[in-house]
């Protein structure tokens, strides 16, 4: 029965949060917008949680709501973008565009409340030990290229930030 | 109302169109990238409901996966925006149209 509640709870505010960070009626800056993108993303862990991903929440708040979140926050600060907030969202702009998302929102719903209830088998926990055990087995491969691809990342980024010289 | 799989997937379902609305109305680049953040997240939720009630490590195994590739794909991004901005001072949309038709 609490988990009931507290499933209502983090769902709830993860959309609430979710909203704050895209539509904020009161401010438009991108700093409040990560704020409550790590909110959203903190609430995300809970329910991961709830899911029994504990591996999956810890590495969420790790990865999102530490190090991206902070490069994000960071980039914010370098540019500088006080100009930016003073420019008005355009209506047309708005009112397509939600539109099209609530034609898209109605389409997945509907999708989902058509499907028929899963026939509820014995329920997985994600611990650390047999997710390790399958990543280091089954995905060793897929495991290396993706260290590869954090490799080639950096240096890209590495690459794009440098100053040019001529 | 007990949570079930449906639960998830429609709490899923509405950040994912919060994060298309932001890609779609807002016109910060830094804030579609925290858009298209949002919709990553949603697909991870989605993935992770599925691993939990089909009793399947393997979306779970494909979450790390996504947030692995998101944080490398953050970063790139980020410093594609920064030499952007070094080179127009800007960093909203409509003031980036030269590849525009």
């Amino acid at each position: 029965m609490f988990q009931d509640l507290l499933f209502y709870a983090f769902a709830g505010m993860t959309l609430l949060f979710g909203f704050l960070c895209v539509a904020n009626p009161l401010s438009r800056s991108p700093v409040t917008s990560a704020m409550f993108l790590v909110l959203t993303i903190v609430s995300l862990a809970g329910l991961f949680i709830l899911l029994h991903a504990f591996f999956l929440a810890a590495i969420q708040i790790l990865v999102y709501a530490g190090a991206v979140m902070v490069l994000f926050l960071f980039v914010i600060m370098l540019l500088d973008l006080k100009e930016e907030e003073r420019r008005k969202m355009r209506t047309f702009t708005i009112g397509t565009g939600a539109l099209a998302v609530a034609a898209i929102a109605g389409i997945l719903i509907r999708a989902v409340v058509a499907a028929k209830p899963l026939a509820t088998g014995p329920l997985v926990t994600g611990d650390t030990k047999p997710l390790g055990k399958l990543l280091f087995t089954q995905y060793l491969l897929p495991f290396e290229v993706m260290s590869l691809l954090l490799l080639v990342g950096m240096i890209g980024v590495i690459l794009l930030s440098k100053k040019e010289v001529k | 109302m007990t949570p079930g799989l449906n639960h998830y997937l429609v709490v899923s379902a509405l950040l994912f169109c919060l994060g298309l609305f932001g890609v779609l109305a807002r016109r910060n680049l830094l804030v579609i990238y925290m858009s298209l953040e949002l919709m990553l997240n949603a697909a991870n939720l989605a993935l992770v409901a599925f691993s939990r009630f089909n009793a399947n490590l393997n979306g779970q195994v494909m979450v790390f996966f996504i947030i692995t590739v998101a944080a490398a794909e953050v970063a790139v991004g980020l410093a594609l925006i920064v030499a952007l901005y070094r080179k127009r001072r800007t960093a909203h949309v409509e003031d980036l149209t030269s590849l525009r038709f």
